[in-house]
């Protein structure tokens, strides 16, 4: 009580105050009259009274010093003024302290906004309890190592296995939603009626579904989003027992989910419905639809589950061959399967930021050199004049500090805008895949990663320079002409940082280099289509009206006839799957004439009007395009692609050759056409095997538009959706899109990366050659002397520029030769987001160090050519 | 080095807050020279000393100090204990009789061991 009463006291001692100063004036004051008083009275003569009562007071500075450290807190007051002479020292050299501060600032800006998404999608824990302990269930098949399961399939799982908790399933699954507007699309999924409490996930108003409510029998129950709970139902309490007619079926409202609850996989998701198994998928055993996801029992490991499910998918494959040949089992960590795909870009970005946080902190401490270089004399005078090491010390920490802390305050700033605008470039479809990313932001762990760069950097600040000094002698500062020496000691140190940060550059320009590569090879891949002026739409009917085979071909005919009357539309074709979006949706065959038992070939199956192909703008390699007229009443026939041909039908010709389905007696389907490989998966994917059956014969109530244009996409887009629901208005459509957008969207991931990365860099090559400017630049001012002294005796410029560009050019090869080794090491770690590019790629290699050399000697030119024309008459007065 | 002046600090301290006690409200200058007259001029205080004392007990509340006027009329800063300084006072008296009673019992030539 007393000491925190007494430190308060002194610490507003601190403060100024006028009142103060002058009452201990006067206080000192009135004890030496009364002394001298005294000393009158006692008989002595004015001028000895007055001597030896100043005697008797002792020294009067020791004695105001002593009383002003009790009075205030003098290390306090020490930092105060270290601050205010830091901020002096740093104002007086803006050039520098800019330079520092920026730097330090973009360094930290980088590498705390990507480490804030891999804080978001990686680290932050899941919303779910004890989510370590929960799985991804997958059946595996040649063609997809993590296929889905089918509900026959997952009923056995659950009643069999030995090793999950709990087991079940969710679909991704768009709901036509009943709207006093008419019928709307809305995103939702399909669950077991225990997803949420295997999850851990408690609803946050209402109740989780019951056991039993996911069956066919149940009434129908769904369980809204946070976010659709808030926007639709404007967080109203009552929304508990309303109904949503979701594919007209009437559902009970019974529940909100939490706020921070999201399920990637399944996601967006505004109403999560049961399963309610009715549909000929659901109770087909070879119709794969659902994701698995189980909670693992205490003890168990992965392996032991792992070799529990397997035995059971082959179990199964023995007692249903037909349906289960090759269907294999297969588990992922939950966290692996709810970003496990962004993991290795999101880690390649983040080592790229740490690299440009490396340089700009090295680049920041070679400024630093030179500036304790260049206060040497100062620091000389200051020792002369009795200042300790200790106090030397603490101006530097102070300096150290007040930079770190500018730079960091200004790179936190930046970082935050940076994380916003890094989401916000995030093509909608694709946050929404991601809703781990919505809301990122700060939070412990982000401030706790800025606060130890911070730290790191504050320290690299302070020591630079007290290191420095303690190597050099201090007293050496004071001599006119000694700067030959320790100029020496820092070029060497100085020129070792720089090929740190070249060979750096080195590393994070060759990464660039090949990421850029890579996009310009994917954006170059041969995707079977003409993607300029072809817009696409989804389109899904009601069951009630066009759940039939003729109703759906009805339909389709009225489409294409009502959007080729459009203005603009060239031609218009349907297929259920559009390009790109991955080789799911797949079907099994045999082929005719060859001997079969039981094995099925599996591939991508779609339903495609005759237009189709010449739409898209597909080449045609043999036979013909489907008839208009070639429907359940003809043979069946079919169209494949290159890859089927080369894969099935090695050295023989496709053409007339017949396929069939697996079912007994087999019902020839006979090969009509061969078309060049349209690429249906992603941009980055192999080709496979793909068959397309005409429309008319596999109708469905679900397909997909795609229109070629020969004037204004976006307009007609929106003419599109309107011409189609205007045939009935029980009909939504959604995923309106153009081709381009498709083909952008695909490549997106590589995109991002590239230019992210494309960028890190062109800030390390910049970086890095101020780096080497900076000491070549030095090295220049130091030899000043010694260059002038060259050409009082002759040297002619361009021997002067050899002298300069002969030492930078060591750098720059040595920092290079470095960086390439080290790039090629990096590459390795890289060639998991390579396409079409290896690791090593010479071209790229050697490109990168031809930019990096010239930028390299585009730097060091501009000292030498200073030194170059010095006037040796004034660099030898100048000393 | 540092320790020897704490230690003389604190019976400085002690001191000061005696004399007080047995003064009432005295100034800075009156303090010096009773001390140094009750040491019998054994202890001579310089400004350096006794200032920085005074202003450590003001701080800690042991005393309080006021402007006043002195006998010859010069203006002065008079100080005064307080009731936080009295307590301090007894407490502290106490604990160095203790140690002097102590140390004196260590210096005592022993009688048992001729």
């Amino acid at each position: 009580m007393k000491r925190t009463r007494s430190w308060i006291l002194r610490l507003t001692g601190i403060l100024p105050n006028a009142r103060r100063e002058r009452e201990r004036a006067d206080e000192l004051n009135g004890h030496l009259q009364m002394h001298i008083d005294e000393n009158l009275r006692s008989g002595m003569t004015p001028a000895q009274a007055r001597r030896e009562a100043l005697l008797k007071l002792g020294g009067v500075e020791a004695g105001r010093q002593a009383y002003r450290e009790r009075a205030t807190l003098p290390f306090v007051e020490n930092l105060l003024k270290d601050v205010r002479f830091s901020l002096r020292q740093l104002g007086k050299n803006l050039g520098f302290t800019t330079t520092a501060i920026l730097m330090l600032a973009l360094g930290l800006c980088a590498s705390v906004s990507i480490f804030a998404f891999v804080d978001a999608a990686l680290l932050k824990p899941l919303p779910y309890r004890d989510s370590n302990r929960l799985v991804g269930v997958f059946e595996t098949v040649p063609m997809f190592p993590q296929s889905n399961l089918s509900y026959p399939d997952y009923l056995d799982w659950k009643k069999e296995n030995k090793v999950f908790r709990s087991l079940d399933v969710y679909e991704r699954s768009g709901f036509t939603m009943a709207t006093p507007s008419g019928p709307e699309p809305a995103r939702g999924a399909r669950v077991s009626d225990g997803f949420f409490s295997t999850l851990g996930v408690t609803p946050v108003l209402g109740r989780d579904f019951y056991t039993g409510e996911d069956l066919s029998s149940a009434p129908r129950t769904v369980l809204l989003s946070y976010s659709a709970w808030q926007q639709r139902y404007g967080g109203r309490r009552d929304v508990l027992g309303k109904t949503v007619t979701l594919n007209s079926l009437p559902n009970v409202i019974i529940g909100v989910l939490p706020k921070d609850f999201h399920f990637a996989p399944a996601e967006p998701a505004d109403f999560w419905a049961t399963l309610h198994p009715a549909s000929e998928c659901d109770l087909r055993r070879s119709c794969h639809s659902l994701y698995g996801v189980a909670r693992l029992k205490d003890g168990v490991t992965m392996e032991t589950a792992l070799a529990n499910v397997v035995s059971i998918a082959k179990q199964l494959e023995r007692q249903y061959p037909g349906s289960n040949r090759d269907q294999g089992a297969a588990l992922a960590p939950l966290s692996e399967v709810i970003s496990g795909r962004i993991r290795p870009i999101l880690l390649v970005l983040l080592g790229g930021a740490a690299l440009l946080l490396l340089i700009a902190g090295v680049n920041v401490a070679g400024l630093l050199l030179v500036r304790s270089e260049s206060r040497k004399r100062e620091i000389a005078v200051r020792t002369a004049l009795g200042a300790s090491p200790g106090r030397l010390l603490s101006q530097f920490v102070t300096e150290g500090v007040v930079l770190a802390a500018a730079g960091s305050a200004l790179g936190l700033t930046l970082a935050y805008w940076t994380m916003q605008l890094l989401v916000k470039l995030i093509p909608e479809q694709m946050l929404q895949g991601m809703p781990f990313l919505i809301g990122l932001g700060w939070n412990v762990r982000v401030l706790g990663f800025a606060a130890a760069i911070s730290v790191l950097a504050a320290l690299l600040f302070s020591l630079t320079p007290a290191l420095h000094l303690s190597l050099s002698e201090t007293h050496d500062g004071l001599a006119e002409g000694s700067r030959g020496s320790a100029g020496t000691t820092w070029r060497r140190l100085g020129s070792k940082l720089v090929m740190v940060e070249l060979a750096t550059a080195m590393v994070l320009l060759v990464g660039a280099g090949l990421l850029g590569k890579s996009l310009y090879r994917l954006l170059q891949v041969d995707i079977g289509l003409q993607p300029d002026h072809l817009v696409t739409i989804q389109v899904a009917a009601p069951d009630a009206s066009y759940g039939k085979p003729e109703q759906a071909v009805a339909l389709e005919r009225e489409v294409l006839r009502r959007i080729a009357n459009l203005p603009g539309v060239q031609s218009a074709g349907i297929s259920s799957d559009i390009p790109m979006q991955g080789w799911g949706d797949t079907t099994w065959v045999r082929i005719l004439g060859r001997p079969w038992h039981g094995e099925h070939l599996e591939m991508p199956e779609r339903d495609v009007s005759a237009d189709y192909f010449t739409t898209l703008g597909a080449k045609l390699v043999r036979g013909r395009y489907f008839a208009e007229d070639e429907d359940a009443t003809k043979p069946r026939v079919a169209i494949i692609n290159q890859a089927f041909g080369k894969k099935y039908f090695p050295g023989e010709d496709p053409m007339g050759k017949q396929l069939s389905g697996l079912s007994t007696p087999p019902v020839p389907i006979q090969i009509v056409g061969i078309v060049e490989d349209i690429k249906e998966g992603s941009l980055d994917s192999a080709n496979q095997p793909a068959l397309y059956f005409p429309f008319h014969q596999a109708p469905g109530n679900f397909f997909n538009v795609v229109v070629r244009t020969t004037q204004g996409d976006q307009s007609l887009l929106a003419a599109l959706a309107s011409t189609i629901r205007g045939i009935n208005p029980g009909i939504v459509t959604f995923g309106a899109a153009t081709m381009n957008e498709l083909v952008a969207r695909s490549a997106y991931p590589h995109r991002s990366t590239a230019w992210l990365v494309g960028g890190f860099a062109v800030l390390a090559l910049l970086l890095s050659v101020a780096g080497l400017y900076g000491v070549v630049a030095y090295s220049v001012s130091q030899r000043t002397r010694e260059i002038g002294v060259r050409m009082a005796l002759g040297a002619q410029p361009a021997a002067v520029y050899q002298l300069i560009l002969k030492e930078a050019g060591w750098l720059a090869a040595a920092g290079i030769l470095a960086g390439l080794l080290c790039a090629v090491g990096a590459g390795r770690l890289l060639s998991g987001l390579l396409f079409g590019v290896r690791s090593w790629d010479i071209p790229t290699l050697a490109a990168v160090a031809v930019v990096l050399g010239l930028a390299a000697l585009l730097a060091s030119f501009l000292p030498a050519r200073r030194a170059a024309s010095v006037n040796p008459v004034d660099a030898l007065r100048a000393e | 080095m540092h320790e020897k002046a704490d230690v003389w600090q604190g019976t400085l301290a002690l001191m000061v807050l005696k004399t007080l006690e047995a003064m009432g409200a005295l100034h800075g200058y009156g303090i010096a020279r009773r001390i140094e007259q009750t040491s019998g001029d054994r202890l001579s205080l310089n400004y350096g000393t006794l200032y920085p004392a005074l202003l450590k007990l003001e701080q800690e509340g042991s005393i309080a100090s006021e402007w006043g006027v002195s006998e010859n009329n010069r203006k002065a800063k008079f100080y005064r204990l307080t009731r936080a300084g009295r307590k301090q006072l007894e407490k502290e008296s106490q604990d160095w009789q203790q140690t002097t009673d102590i140390l004196a019992q260590f210096l005592k030539p022993s009688a048992d061991r001729a």
